[in-house]
């Protein structure tokens, strides 16, 4: 049992570090670096973040995991990590990329045909075109089969029709993979059908959509007759939904083993320096038995996160039981946003004054986590994926089974 | 990256789960809780033959030289079977405590008993309700003799010898001293898991042996305990998830409202949870097997992580064991109540959860002062 590289993979490590090393610069470990949902809209950041992915293409270092004959360097998964983890000790732009090169690549890549991969992959590769994933509907979301927008074949086209909603990142993509239905008399799972969509296409609308804490990281994506090619249809007509698990799937795989170490060295700080009653608050009996649950829970997300690690480095593919991290972890990071809040007593509700140092942070990530909580997966939808596919518990009974989906029930909204 | 066991290890592993299959099923457990016998001496002695007593004792002690990585996996396994036997106190407290300061005297008069099972050792701290560690020990050492009181000492009615702490001239030192003589009253008294037993000891100028330097005893103490609560840790990981397994299974063979009861969702989901706990408490024990297996200094908050995470964890099963097997799981007949006392126990036995986060606050602070 150790932390040790295997030879091979030090020797990848290094490399890894030499080119880091003469195209970027050391990040200073204290500076708290990403937000959490990625909310990045401004230009600026967007072009920033473009040039370091392209940079780290020209250098054979963008999705390395990807077939050398699409940019990619054919490396292990292992050695994915072992890139990320050098890579975050740099000073580089916000990663945009995630549902990009996390799913939207890999989606292209398994279930595209070799045209489709030359079309889109180098530029998806590079960061000169950004993707978006368009799958959540107003009725569809943890129901995802659920899905309504509807695309009808004319000619050598296909007319979309519908509207998508909590698209990421809409506003600024270039391309968008897309499920839509296909047979709305056949069964729910089986009248979809997955298709690439140019986002410039006309008939497009994307109206960004204001999040709890100001941001607009997501969209409504509305479809009035947008033509899409046949040529950008992604495996057949009506199996949309195996392509859109081959997405999920890859969601899942994004694993950083990182834990949320620093917001417990943040915790400890404000206790430090917040008056309880004449004394610190770290020395209050309540507070350091919060602050130990808390490191507590986050050391075992993390060091699950090793343990996935070490499965990587044997060569098996992490399955459904990588759910554990984001179940946990975000609960956690909310509780402890919460308690770093509640830290400053009365004053803790004040935001962006200096009364509690440092609590206007927590209240960041206080209105930032319940989004964590739901996007990706629900925390209930990931407790059902545990028990059914880790556990092996029954599955949930369902209405909808073995009927057409024009005749399964609805709610009044929809 | 390896952050695991390695295949030996896994072998032992295994091979202390058939050996614990045959030799410790649940009846064995139960037959201690509902006998008068303080714990199960076949068991005891068999395991003893597997080398299980001896696994970190030193070849030249009459041990098999193991490492910790290898104690650790057959601490998982008594703790999956709810071995009744004096093993924590002996093995992870005692032989531990001579391990790390016993002159070589010392060393070779109890490691031998130690390693074949033919000795029972145990620790004494604490002296009365509200202690966790060696705070408040007013026991004396003077001269070479001990008076005072232990309360409660785990398996003090059947152990051999104890390592205590006591106050001496030279401040808190441990000692070890022969349960065995005149000078040592023991009186058994009761136990929430009466599969495994505990006592006062009554010192009256009884003879013993200061263990390591004089003065030292906090520490040491320290020390010892941090050692023992990774390992505890792993009995603990194993017998949450015991309790997980027989609560999953019987869910699954339960029919109410024309289904398993495995299928309704509040219960799925309370059963992800529970294992979503347990995983988090094997990961944090894996890094508390590493750092004690290697001696590092990581071992102070490691060993706080481990056992807040598995007293979690098995506390949880315990209460989950029941409330999931409905009125069967309240009845004596059936064996949860025995993983939620044994749960109880261990939560308690090296200090209370709260003490524990209590002492990795203070470790947390001196590390981010370093
Ligand atoms: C910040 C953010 C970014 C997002 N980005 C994208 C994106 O880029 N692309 C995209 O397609 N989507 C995106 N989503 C959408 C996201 O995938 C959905 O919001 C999510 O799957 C939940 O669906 P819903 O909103 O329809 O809620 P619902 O599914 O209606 O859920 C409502 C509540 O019911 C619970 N629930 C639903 N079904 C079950 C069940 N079977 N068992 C138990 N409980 C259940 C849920 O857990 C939740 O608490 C994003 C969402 C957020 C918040």
């Amino acid at each position: 049992m150790d932390f040790k590289d295997t030879p091979e993979e030090a020797a990848f490590r290094a490399e890894a570090r030499a080119w880091l090393e003469a195209n970027a610069e050391l990040a200073d470990p204290n500076d708290p670096g990403d937000d959490v949902l990625g909310e990045r809209t401004d230009p600026a950041t967007i072009a920033a973040a473009k040039a370091w992915q392209k940079k780290k293409a020209d250098g054979g270092w963008a999705c390395i995991t990807w077939p050398e004959e699409y940019g990619g360097r054919g490396a292990t998964s292992i050695q994915n990590v072992i890139w990320g983890q050098e890579e975050s000790k740099f000073k580089t732009p916000p990663n945009i990329f995630g549902i990009g090169i996390g799913m939207c690549g890999p989606t292209v890549l398994t279930h595209g045909d070799d045209r489709q991969k030359k079309q889109w992959i180098p530029k998806l590769l590079s960061g000169e075109e950004l993707w978006c994933q368009l799958f959540s509907e107003p009725s569809a979301g943890s129901d995802l089969a659920g899905l309504r927008t509807t695309a009808v074949k004319d000619g050598d086209d296909w007319v979309v029709n519908g509207q998508k909603i909590w698209t990421t990142g809409a506003q600024f993509c270039d391309w968008g993979i897309l499920v839509v239905r296909t047979d709305a008399t056949a069964a729910k799972h089986a009248g979809l059908s997955y298709f690439v969509v140019d986002m410039h296409s006309p008939g497009v609308e994307v109206r960004p959509i204001t999040q709890i804490n100001h941001g607009q990281g997501f969209n409504e994506v509305f479809f009035s007759d947008v033509r899409i090619p046949d040529a950008n249809r992604l495996s057949e007509v009506g199996n949309g939904w195996a392509v859109a698990i081959t997405t999920l799937m890859n969601e899942r795989a994004s694993i950083g083993g990182g834990g949320t170490g620093d917001v417990i060295g943040d915790l400890i700080e404000l206790a430090e320096n917040v008056d309880h009653g004449g004394r610190p608050a770290i020395e209050d009996a309540s507070v350091r038995e919060r602050i130990a649950d808390f490191y507590t829970r986050s050391r075992g997300v993390q060091y699950t996160g090793y343990r996935t690690l070490t499965a990587l480095s044997k060569g098996t593919t992490p399955g459904p039981e990588s759910s554990l991290g984001k179940l946990v972890g975000a609960a956690l990071a909310q509780e402890m946003a919460a308690f770093g809040i509640e830290l400053g007593g009365v004053a803790g509700a004040t935001h962006g004054d200096i009364s509690t140092p440092g609590a206007s942070a927590f209240h960041d990530m206080y209105l930032a986590i319940p989004g964590l909580r739901i996007a990706g997966g629900t925390d209930e939808v990931l407790r059902n994926i545990i028990s059914e596919r880790v556990l092996g518990l029954p599955p949930e009974s369902r209405a909808d089974k073995g009927i057409a989906f024009k005749d399964i029930p609805t709610g009044p909204a929809s | 990256m390896n952050f695991d066991f390695s295949e030996d290890q896994k072998l032992l592993q295994q091979t202390a789960r058939n050996f614990l299959a045959e030799h410790s099923p649940l009846s064995v457990c139960r037959e201690v809780l509902e006998s008068d016998q303080p714990y199960s001496q076949a068991l005891f002695k068999a395991a003893a033959e597997m080398g299980f007593q001896g696994t970190v004792i030193p070849e030249e002690y009459g041990g098999a030289g193991f490492g910790y990585l290898e104690l650790a996996v057959v601490a998982e396994e008594l703790g999956r079977a709810l071995a009744p036997i004096p093993f924590a106190s002996s093995t992870y407290l005692a032989t531990e405590a001579i391990l790390l300061a016993g002159s070589d005297e010392q060393k070779s008069q109890y490691l031998p008993g130690l390693a074949s099972g033919e000795a029972i050792g145990t620790f004494a701290l604490v002296e009365k309700p509200g202690q966790n560690g060696t705070e408040g020990v007013e026991t004396k050492l003077s001269g070479g003799k001990l008076t005072g009181t232990k309360l409660p000492v785990l398996d003090g009615d059947v152990a051999d010898f104890a390592v205590i702490a006591a106050q001496s001239d030279s401040g808190l030192s441990l000692a070890i001293v022969d349960l065995d003589q005149a000078g040592v009253t023991r009186t058994s008294v009761g136990s929430f898991d009466p599969s495994r037993s505990m006592a006062r000891i009554e010192f009256k100028g009884a003879a013993a042996s200061v263990l390591g330097k004089e003065g030292d005893g906090a520490a040491l103490a320290d020390r010892v305990l941090d050692r023992a609560a990774v390992l505890v840790a792993f009995e603990q990981l194993g017998g949450a998830e015991r309790a997980f397994e027989i609560t999953k299974d019987f869910m699954n063979g339960r029919y109410a409202f024309g289904r398993p009861i495995s299928s309704f969702q509040a219960l799925k989901h309370r059963l992800a949870d529970l294992w979503c706990e347990i995983q988090l408490t094997r990961s944090n024990c894996y890094y508390g097997a590493w750092a004690l297996s290697n001696d590092t200094p990581e071992l102070g908050i490691a060993a706080c992580i481990s056992r807040i995470a598995a007293c979690k964890a098995y506390d949880l099963a315990g209460v989950e064991m029941i409330q999931l097997h409905g009125g069967v799981g309240y009845t004596w007949e059936y064996d949860c109540h025995m993983f939620y006392r044994r749960a109880k126990l261990l939560s308690v036995m090296l200090g209370s959860p709260a003490s524990w986060k209590d002492k990795l606050v203070t470790r947390l602070r001196e590390q981010k002062a370093a």
